[in-house]
């Protein structure tokens, strides 16, 4: 059924189609409404979850772990400052191997105060071990959830949906909300192997010697490397459902594009628009948006870009004294093989300042004038 | 693609304006962007909304700079802000007002429109008389002005989307869109 919902409901209505069991979650503008609308649901009785009223952020993901290890679907969400409060959780949920699905709306770390979108809250938990999806539009937030719950629960792993501060969250798009049924169809109960239960006791997450530890830790990295083609393999299935699905990145006519955007996020949208418009003036250009940044679609991103003459990464981050971080990992991976084009690296947008058609054209002629980066980072739209 | 700006005061309804706007068309198949200032508002402090609307899937998810179209929800706003900011050559603004498009002081460069929504509102009990609501007014004149959606379309976006005094408000909609 069609509805005009904002991206913070997508959120919320992507958890109640999933029938998640337990929601934990405490408000931060700007993803107050996921939650307002979810204990609404659990109220009114049309999601038959338990809703944990918490004290802080730490303790929504420590109440996730505990229902998931229960055995029991949980989600939570949050935004910026509330996702840092998490940090120690979040390893802990990756590291014990709980398959909890968050919203993260990306907000800009603090100081200065701000409610607006940058990405560096959810790049700062890369390493965490949770996986990564950015959305670019209402439709993919309330689709993502669902899938990754099909995803993180295979694997064990837990996932993280994330949408941009305003441009999605309090944007009304219109958004074809799947089908109760059909998505039962498609996500099955969660049934863990093992499970905290009187009938089969068992510890979790006790003292690990060095002689187990790395072992763990190497199954969660042999995991990730099983991801991508789960993520594709679930998102085709999704997709003989619905007609729309999950994948690593979306490529915007690159396959004959010489020049290409590399997007993530709204921006990776609106860098469409531009793409179109440099194309009606001769540029072949394409758009190559990355949908997961873990794990991070290495083979994907080499397959498309050996094909073109120029990359421009643009960023909606900075890791301070580096870059942008999705410059840094697209570097990465072609590094020491043969063919690759020059990749620029461009920083836009940081603390909600907006990205627009006209920002992707500024990148747009300043890489086409130029053989290689000379300057790490590029800033646009920057008052130096 | 068609880009609207609306002008009003925190607490007139004004985001719920284009939020029923937006439902309005996508009852009719069309792809819609709705949004309220990127921020926080204030009760009485100049707020503003914006809508895209297009046939086709809407991929800038920047913000609109030079809409269309402007819609004035608050008349005293006209003085208080430049309502005209980015609005394209020979666009409408739609004033809620009891006055005429003369009296306005953009004829000649844009197209003015008024329509007396505050008296609909009043009409209909919709808010107080202090403080009338007058977004689905104000609406029903602005769909047939600029021609966005059906009547019908507009009424049910109201039945589905306000829960208090639906009827008034769809009343109030439709007596406004017989007077524009």
């Amino acid at each position: 059924m069609k509805k005009v919902i904002m991206g913070n409901h997508a959120l919320s209505y992507g958890a109640m189609l999933s029938r998640a069991q337990v929601i934990s979650a405490y408000p931060i503008t700007p993803q107050t409404q996921v939650v307002e609308l979810l204990s609404e649901m659990c109220a009114d009785g049309s999601l038959a979850a338990e809703f944990i009223k918490v004290e802080s952020e730490h303790s929504a993901m420590a109440s996730c772990i505990g229902a998931s290890v229960a055995g029991a679907r949980a989600f939570t969400a949050t935004s910026s400052q509330g996702l840092a409060l998490m940090h120690e959780m979040l390893h802990w949920a990756a590291g014990g191997r709980h398959p909890i699905v968050m919203g993260n709306v990306n907000r800009s770390m603090a100081p200065g105060w701000s409610i607006w979108a940058d990405q560096n809250d959810s790049l700062s938990q890369r390493d965490t071990g949770w996986m990564q999806f950015y959305c670019a539009s209402n439709q993919e937030v309330v689709d993502t959830v669902i899938q990754a719950f099909k995803v993180s629960e295979r694997l064990m792993i837990p996932a993280m949906v994330i949408l941009d501060a305003f441009a999605l969250s309090h944007t009304y798009e219109v958004v074809d909300v799947p089908d109760q049924a059909l998505v039962d169809k498609f996500l099955p109960p969660f049934k863990p192997a093992i499970k905290l239960t009187p009938a089969d006791p068992r510890a979790f997450g006790g003292l690990t010697g060095s002689e187990h530890y790395m072992e763990l830790r190497y199954k969660l990295q042999k995991d990730m490397e099983k991801a991508p083609a789960l993520i594709e393999e679930t998102g085709r299935e999704y997709e003989k459902l619905f007609g729309r699905r999950l994948e690593l990145v979306d490529a915007y006519l690159c396959d004959d594009a010489e020049f290409l955007f590399v997007t993530s996020g709204t921006a990776g949208y609106t860098a469409r628009v531009a793409v179109d418009e440099l194309r009606k003036s001769g540029v072949k250009a394409g758009n190559l948006r990355i949908k997961v940044f873990r794990p991070f679609p290495f083979a994907e991103i080499r397959g498309i870009l050996k094909k073109v003459k120029k990359a421009a990464v643009v960023d909606r981050n900075c890791s301070y004294g580096a870059g942008g971080i999705f410059y840094q990992e697209v570097k990465s991976g072609l590094y020491g093989i043969a063919g690759m084009p020059p990749v620029l690296g461009y920083i836009a947008g940081l603390g909600g300042r907006d990205i627009t058609v006209d920002s992707f054209k500024e990148v747009a002629a300043h890489a086409m004038a130029r053989d290689h980066a000379d300057e790490e980072i590029v800033w646009i739209g920057v008052k130096k | 693609m068609i880009e609207i700006r609306f002008h009003g005061r925190g607490g007139q309804g004004t985001v719920v304006a284009s939020k029923i706007l937006a439902d309005a068309i996508a009852k009719e198949g069309n792809w819609v962007q709705a949004y309220p200032e990127f921020g926080v508002e204030r009760r009485g402090s100049p707020v503003v909304a914006f809508i895209r609307i297009d046939d086709k899937q809407i991929f800038d998810k920047s913000r609109i700079y030079t809409p269309d179209h402007v819609v004035v929800v608050d008349p005293t706003l006209v003085e208080a802000v430049d309502v005209t900011v980015g609005l394209k050559p020979g666009g409408t603004i739609i004033i809620n007002s009891d006055r005429g498009p003369d009296h306005f002081p953009f004829e000649g460069r844009f197209k003015v429109r008024t329509i007396d929504a505050t008296a609909i509102a009043v009409k209909h009990k919709l808010g107080s008389m202090a403080a009338p609501i007058v977004n689905t007014a104000i609406v029903g004149a602005v769909i047939k002005i600029l021609g966005l959606t059906r009547l019908d379309s507009l009424t049910q976006a109201i039945r589905d989307g306000i829960s208090i005094k639906p009827d008034d408000n769809v009343k109030a909609a439709e007596e406004a869109f017989e007077q524009a």
